[in-house]
């Protein structure tokens, strides 16, 4: 499953630390993971779970003092985490794109839409001022925009929220990148809408072999739209593995809490399933297993060994509770 | 009209062609100079329902359908433009007198979105949670209000001694908890919840949906719950009106629009929804946007986006109509065209 040959994107041992005047918070710890090219990994988790710094590291875009501790982020083969900012100002934008949340604050509101989209494209590629506004109509048109031709010399404040994020999705594909960052894409849109940039974004994905790595907190646009998911809790990766093994069956016990608590149409239940507690502060996570303090499942040992990733069936697990099982099924390594 | 399970037939509040339309002109010597029009958000524009005792009455739809503007409408943050509201069949719509107002405002609390933004940050949890008994004088002495404070922090789940922290020390799920109980403070038998779990995890959005189903059954509340959700509408409702565009184009009992829904906007409404069960199911994709309410289309307003819409559907507005207990306004249902 982990063939680093094929993997587009390799993340290895990721720690990202914040160091603060009481001590080094770990924002994320040591998680490692691969998408290959064409897929898309959603990943998931509650607010504060890591999921967002780790999309922002892959990029080169971690905020200061936040800062990669340890680990390796290997694009196509090339380390990239550790470039000077110029080689990684290069790689961004041109072999990594990036969609953010909320269309209206990632779009210039002082460029016309056309200014923005050439400008990024003469960046990255070498065309002149003509071929870069057909290129950037193609675009508009691909992302279905209607009428492109018109709208391309609008202002971002003239786009409804959804025709926004579209631009905001054509400028991410610019320079064709290999691989896009999707930070929580849909979450600013109405459901219908959402239905619509989801199946965009699969469609592309599909068209140009684009991987991406789509970051949010919604399952169901993840079992909408990945191929396979990684669930994170206080900056740990939980569980990773085919959507519907995740939900369907969902392993770990906190991925089954989490399925659980979501609502589902046409199943009436009285009390949804409730995860006692929440999730921990990143200086109050306990030791052994961060989850450990909130399971139902839980034994001595994960209050102070801490799980590893380990196979179960088609996904990897961190929990103690599959120990037994990596005999049985050896699937990989 | 559906029955409800409840003896006393009258509703608890009943809403009658409500209306709110916004201001949203250019200034005076602007429409002068330019020749402008005044021009107005039809945020609500004549609709009706009503709520049972004990029910919970959803509203749903995608922003800028008017959802927010009736719940601020019933709880009296805005004033109707016309139509009426009853409140246990007392109208409480253009209330001029204050003395009206206070009359009723003591039965209605409401929960809002953001619990950020909800509570003073500068205030004790304690003095927050305290603030309506005082203003409503329910309970007179230092003591005997601490008390009921710690009492009230205690249902929905937080210590009495949580009433001495400032809420910036609360999560975002602990603030809704401190939200839900300064409206129960003011002891209402209606409560108007905006949105109140958009802002939170799903694993805290959970624990806040059980806390508010727990506090109806022990009080006997009646909610008015409005979300954009439609699992979560599904799971704590037990009527649901979808709107779009300011108008109610269909209400009926949950079971019963969730199973047989009738209008084209809610059809498209539950398609649109990713769906656990069925994952990488190719969706039918859904056409279009909802058009500013400013200058909303004519005739049935979402007659652009509707599959069957014809000629009449541009020209004439559809009228509710009452089938089996659902209440839908749309031309293709009242002819039989679709379902």
């Amino acid at each position: 499953m982990q063939g680093d040959s094929q993997a587009l994107l390799s993340v290895r041992n990721l720690r990202i630390e914040f160091p603060t005047r009481r001590g080094t918070l770990v924002a994320v710890d040591d998680i490692s993971f691969d998408i290959s090219p064409g897929e898309i990994l959603g990943v998931v988790g509650e607010s504060g779970a890591g999921k967002s710094l780790t999309g922002a590291a892959i990029i080169g875009l971690l905020e200061p003092p936040g800062r990669i501790a340890q680990g390796e982020i290997i694009l196509e083969g090339e380390r990239i985490d550790n470039l000077p900012y110029e080689a990684i100002r290069r790689i961004r934008g041109r072999r990594i794109g990036a969609i953010f949340q909320d269309p209206l604050t990632s779009l210039n509101p002082l460029y016309s839409v056309s200014r923005q989209l050439t400008e990024t494209i003469q960046t990255h590629l070498p065309m002149n001022d003509k071929q870069a506004r057909d290129r950037a109509l193609e675009l508009l048109d691909e992302v279905g925009i209607p009428g492109a031709e018109e709208r391309i010399d609008h202002y971002p404040h003239q786009f409804s929220g959804g025709m926004r994020q579209r631009v905001v999705i054509a400028l991410a594909l610019c320079a064709e990148p290999r691989l896009i960052i999707a930070d929580e894409p849909t979450t600013a849109l109405d459901v219908s809408i959402q239905a619509q940039i989801i199946s965009l974004l699969k469609r592309l994905c599909k068209d140009h072999g684009t991987a991406v790595m789509l970051v949010t907190h919604d399952m169901g646009v993840i079992a909408e739209a990945a191929d396979r998911v990684a669930v994170m809790y206080s900056g740990r990766i939980a569980e990773i593995g085919p959507v519907q093994e995740v939900v369907r069956a969902a392993k770990h016990p906190y991925t089954h809490g989490l399925m659980g608590s979501i609502p589902h149409i046409g199943h009436h239940v009285d009390q949804l399933t409730q995860i006692e507690g929440s999730m921990p502060r990143l200086q109050e996570i306990p030791p052994g297993c961060p989850f450990n303090p909130r399971c139902e499942d839980v034994t001595d040992r994960c209050r102070v060994e801490r799980p590893n990733l380990q196979p179960a069936e088609h996904s990897e697990v961190a929990c103690h509770l599959f120990d037994g099982q990596t005999a049985e099924v050896q699937v990989n390594e | 009209m559906n029955s409800t399970a409840h003896n006393d037939a009258e509703p608890l509040v009943s809403v009658d062609g409500l209306v709110r339309h916004f201001d949203v002109s250019a200034p005076f010597l602007n429409r002068l100079f330019e020749r402008l029009d005044r021009s107005y958000v039809k945020a609500v524009d004549g609709i009706d329902f009503e709520i049972g005792r004990g029910e919970t009455f959803s509203l749903v739809g995608e922003s800028g359908c008017g959802k927010s503007t009736v719940a601020r409408l019933i709880v009296g943050l805005y004033q109707p433009s016309a139509g009426s509201i009853r409140y246990e069949g007392v109208e409480i719509g253009p209330v001029e007198a204050a003395a009206d107002r206070k009359r009723m405002q003591p039965h209605m609390q409401m929960i809002f979105q953001d619990p950020y933004a909800s509570l003073n940050p500068r205030w004790r949890v304690a003095d927050i949670v305290a603030e309506p008994i005082r203003v409503r004088g329910l309970l007179q002495g230092k003591p005997e209000i601490l008390s009921r404070v710690g009492d009230l922090l205690s249902q929905v789940g937080l210590s009495p001694a949580d009433g001495d922290r400032y809420p910036h020390e609360f999560s975002g799920g602990q603030r809704q908890r401190i939200s839900i109980a300064r409206a129960l403070a003011g002891e209402p038998e209606f409560l108007v919840c905006d949105e109140p779990t958009s802002a939170l995890d799903v694993s805290v959005q959970a624990q806040i949906l059980n806390l508010m189903k727990e506090l109806q059954d022990r009080l006997g509340l009646t909610y008015l719950f409005i979300s954009h959700d439609l699992a979560v509408v599904y799971h704590v409702s037990t009527k649901v009106g979808v709107m779009y565009l300011g108008r109610l184009v269909e209400w009926a009992d949950t079971k019963t629009l969730f199973e047989n829904p009738r209008h084209p906007y809610t059809r498209m409404l539950l398609d649109a929804i990713p769906d656990l069960e069925m994952s990488g199911r190719q969706r039918i994709p859904v056409a279009g946007e909802v058009p500013s309410p400013i200058n909303p289309p004519s005739g049935c307003a979402f007659h652009p986006r509707c599959p069957h819409a014809e000629e009449r559907c541009r020209t004439e507005a559809p009228e509710a109509r009452v089938y089996d207990g659902v209440h839908v306004s749309c031309h293709a249902v009242a002819d039989g065209r679709i379902g």
